[in-house]
């Protein structure tokens, strides 16, 4: 069987997914071509409001059929009740065979299982895990899943590579003419930037509100002219569900020390100083990094440039003090973002486009510094695996992992070294979903470890004098002492998710899991 | 002199807190086989303290295990199983109410070491003082076998046998602190505070470790990795005393060296007693090496 170039086998053919092109190196793909399109149509002054009383009516009037692709944004997480509710609307009008192309899928998602048993889902191109993750290991759906970062899903729509025929928008406000706002209405979420690129290429376009304005409105995140039609639910989603409360720093002493110690790495590189650009997420250790980094920019009077990403309040913090100029968000993850991406102009909303597709004339991962990422596995040759569990099982969505390790500068994947029993370190890990071409460290409780091939980074550690440096063979070899040996994984040959690097070529494949 | 300013408790039931407590660079490390254990725990406990001490790594921190009390059933196999393999620094006991508690200790302690081949006195005993008659006879504990390296007020034992409570102001410890910080220098070994219950409270923690730094406590027992590096910042000279005392050192020493007895520096007298507190702050803030600041 042929092998990409980290070694993957990969068939020239997968049943579901079509004809494979093997992952070549990080920036090695160059597109051809021009960009696809959505389908024309025009719009004149005889039809002033495109609001349809349900969402049947909306389905109907969009003209979805059996077969077809349709996309969905997370931008309301675990509160979301729309995907819900268009699938179920879907299955009493005996639409079947769909694609569904969610930018990810959720635990309140897992009431899908039943409509992938009866057919009216047949393929999921998107991250799956918990349960839905847990069935498509087991050979629960008959085509393989697509897993794409959120840059190569907006490069796979533009370019073509996939087709939405209905993009339905869950909508926190929206006036009858289609303009979308994400920051007002009782199920704001603040930043809607997973969608922008569904509405500028979907066929049709359905924006879901529970919260109707007079036209205009305003802010505007989506504007009216994307937008086919309107409909009404009485609460797309649960706020409780849609954005935490106050994200607060964690206090478990381990993640501490690890976040530390990540900080100090990056006061080390020559990336700190003024004009500073970071990513660090929302996760325990990436918090309290950005508290460290925080106290080391106040001591040492550096300004930082921009924050990008997830957004969570400590950024609106950030930026409110100084320490931040800009804050580019292509999610808003608590009620302080939401709040300041309405009435902060510094608070910029962007799309995953814009955020990071590889395939467009400059993305913001590129202008990146530094990037925090989390990893279930990490190998010998820094490769990331962040998509399948110890046991083989689907666990995450990509998000933006590819993308910014790609972009920074400076890629550190924070990590207790144990999770229980199971070492974050491994000779090979299970699944590629980063390659360790764009991994520069490791920082775990015993230290940072620095790839190799980042040999100007270990001298700055060494001179800073305050970095505790621990090879990869050396944390390899305490975690098989700590630990021992984990049996391999048993699987089956069939092929049930594709992983694909942010450019649409396959960095690796996973299998079906053997029953126990 | 061993820095004590932190000794870190870590529950000897708890295999992920043994391997991991000396990643917090604590001073020390107090493997508990005492209260964090249930009586049906205490074998499995003790197997495991044991295995830890055998394969585990501590960095540089000072290994202790407090055992189960002399009052108890368990304290002798603890002794057993653990003294023989020659890793441990100390052993520290509860509720220790008088001299005779001690020795008994320490007759202990020689049996098992001159049947292991280890030198005899090599294990420490710190004395935890958890009783109002613990703390009256603080010096004839201190001074009853050389193995004690430091005493150490209880908490919510004490504070109960005294008939009153922890109060977050402290008053209740206030006479105690003072009296066992009196005993301790007056017997030569260490004077270690009693733990900060309230782990989230890391204002209080300061507060409280300033005060009894001032009254000249060398340091704290510590149930918590996140109250180690306020203790150690406390407990840190600033860059001035610092700048300070190495000032003194290098004027005392020209002083020896020259055959004369008290010196000037910045326009104040320098005599033996602020010498011995600058080479003091000097090893607290880790520039002199064991054994050099008699030099």
């Amino acid at each position: 069987m042929p092998k990409n170039i980290l070694g993957r086998e990969i068939p020239e053919f997968i049943e579901g997914y079509g004809k494979t092109q093997p992952f070549m190196g990080a920036n090695a793909r160059k597109p051809e071509g021009n960009r696809a399109g959505p389908k024309l149509r025009a719009t004149f002054s005889d039809r002033t409001s495109k609001l349809v009383p349900d969402l049947k009516a909306a389905i109907a009037a969009s003209g979805l059929k059996s077969g077809m692709t349709v996309s969905f944004h997370h931008h309301l997480r675990n509160g979301d009740y729309v995907v819900n509710a268009v699938i179920d609307a879907c299955a009493e009008m005996g639409i079947r065979d769909l694609t569904l192309f969610p930018t990810a899928l959720f635990g309140v998602h897992k009431k899908l299982i039943e409509h992938i048993k009866s057919g009216v889902i047949r393929r999921i191109m998107g991250s799956v895990n918990g349960p839905i993750g847990q069935m498509v290991s087991e050979g629960g759906m008959d085509v393989p899943v697509v897993l794409r970062s959120h840059g190569g899903r907006p490069r796979a729509v533009v370019s073509g590579d996939v087709k939405i025929d209905v993009a339905f928008i869950a909508a926190p406000t929206a006036d009858a003419y289609g303009n979308i706002c994400g920051s007002q209405g009782k199920s704001s979420c603040g930043s809607l930037g997973y969608a922008f690129t569904d509405a500028m290429y979907a066929d049709v376009v359905v924006a879901v509100t529970d919260n109707v304005v007079p036209f205009p409105a305003a802010p505007v995140s989506i504007p009216q002219f994307y937008v086919d039609i309107v409909t009404t639910m009485e609460s797309i989603g649960d706020p409780a569900g849609i954005v935490s409360g106050t994200t607060r720093i964690t206090r478990d002493p381990l993640r501490l020390l690890i976040s530390k110690y990540a900080s100090r790495l990056i006061e080390a590189s020559p990336y700190f100083k003024d004009g500073i650009s970071f990513q660090t997420g929302a996760g325990g250790i990436s918090l309290a990094v950005t508290a460290y980094m925080k106290e080391a920019m106040k001591k040492r009077g550096i300004r930082g440039s921009y924050g990008l990403g997830g957004i969570t309040g400590y950024f609106v913090d950030l930026l409110k003090e100084g320490y931040v100029e800009k804050l580019m968000d292509v999610q808003s993850f608590d009620l302080e973002a939401v709040k300041s991406i309405a009435e902060n102009p510094n608070h910029i909303e962007i799309s995953a486009d814009w955020y990071a597709n590889p395939w467009n004339a400059g993305t913001a991962v590129n202008m990146l510094d530094v990037v925090i990422l989390g990893a279930t596995e990490m190998d010998r040759d820094f490769n990331v695996n962040v998509n399948t569990e110890a046991d083989g099982a689907l666990l995450h969505g990509i998000g933006g992992h590819q993308d910014t390790a790609a972009g920074a500068k400076l890629t550190i994947i924070s990590q207790p070294l144990l999770r229980g029993r199971i070492p974050c370190v491994v000779d090979q890990v299970y699944s590629v979903t980063t390659p360790g071409e764009v991994v520069d460290a490791l920082v775990t409780e015993y230290g940072v470890t620095i790839n190799p091939r980042r040999k100007d980074l270990i001298d700055a550690c060494q001179a800073a004098g305050n970095v505790p440096l621990v090879s990869m063979d050396e944390l390899i070899a305490r975690a098989h002492e700590m630990c021992g040996p984990t049996d391999p994984v048993e699987t089956e040959d069939r092929i049930i998710g594709v992983i694909e690097w942010r450019d649409g070529t396959v960095i690796d494949v996973v299998r079906q899991l053997k029953r126990k | 002199m061993r820095l004590r300013r932190t000794m870190l408790y870590l529950p000897g039931n708890n295999p992920n807190m043994l391997m991991r407590g000396h990643l917090f660079a604590p001073d020390g490390l107090i493997l508990d086989l005492e209260d964090a254990v249930a009586v049906r725990e205490k074998d499995a406990a003790r197997i495991l303290v044991r295995d830890v001490l055998k394969r585990g790594e501590f960095g540089s921190c000072e290994v202790t295990v407090r055992i189960n009390g002399l009052d108890t059933e368990y304290w002798q196999e603890d002794l057993e199983a653990l003294v023989p393999l020659g890793r441990l620094d100390g052993v520290r006991v509860p509720k220790v109410d008088d001299a005779a508690t001690v020795k008994r200790l320490d007759e202990a302690l020689s049996e098992i070491e001159e049947k292991a081949g280890i030198p005899v006195g090599r294990t420490k005993i710190f004395c935890l003082l958890e009783t109002a008659k613990g703390i009256f006879n603080t010096y004839d504990i201190a001074t009853a076998s050389p193995r004690v390296a430091a005493v150490i007020p209880g908490g919510e034992d004490l504070t109960a046998d005294l008939r009153t409570n922890r109060s977050p102001e402290g008053t209740e410890l206030e006479g105690i602190r003072k009296s066992v910080i009196v005993a301790a220098r007056a017997a030569g070994v260490d004077a270690l505070d009693t733990v900060f219950p309230r782990i989230t409270d890391d204002e209080g923690l300061k507060r409280e470790t300033e005060f009894i730094k001032q009254l000249g406590f060398d340091g704290k027992s510590v149930i918590h990795p996140n109250q180690i590096p306020i203790i150690h910042e406390v407990f840190t000279p600033t860059e001035q005393e610092i700048e300070r005392a190495r000032k003194i050192v290098a004027a005392a020493k020209e002083a020896a060296e020259r055959g004369l007895g008290a010196v000037q520096v910045d326009g104040r007298m320098v005599d033996a007693p602020v010498v011995k507190r600058a080479l003091f702050t000097l090893t607290r803030a880790g520039l002199l090496e064991e054994g050099t600041q008699h030099a």
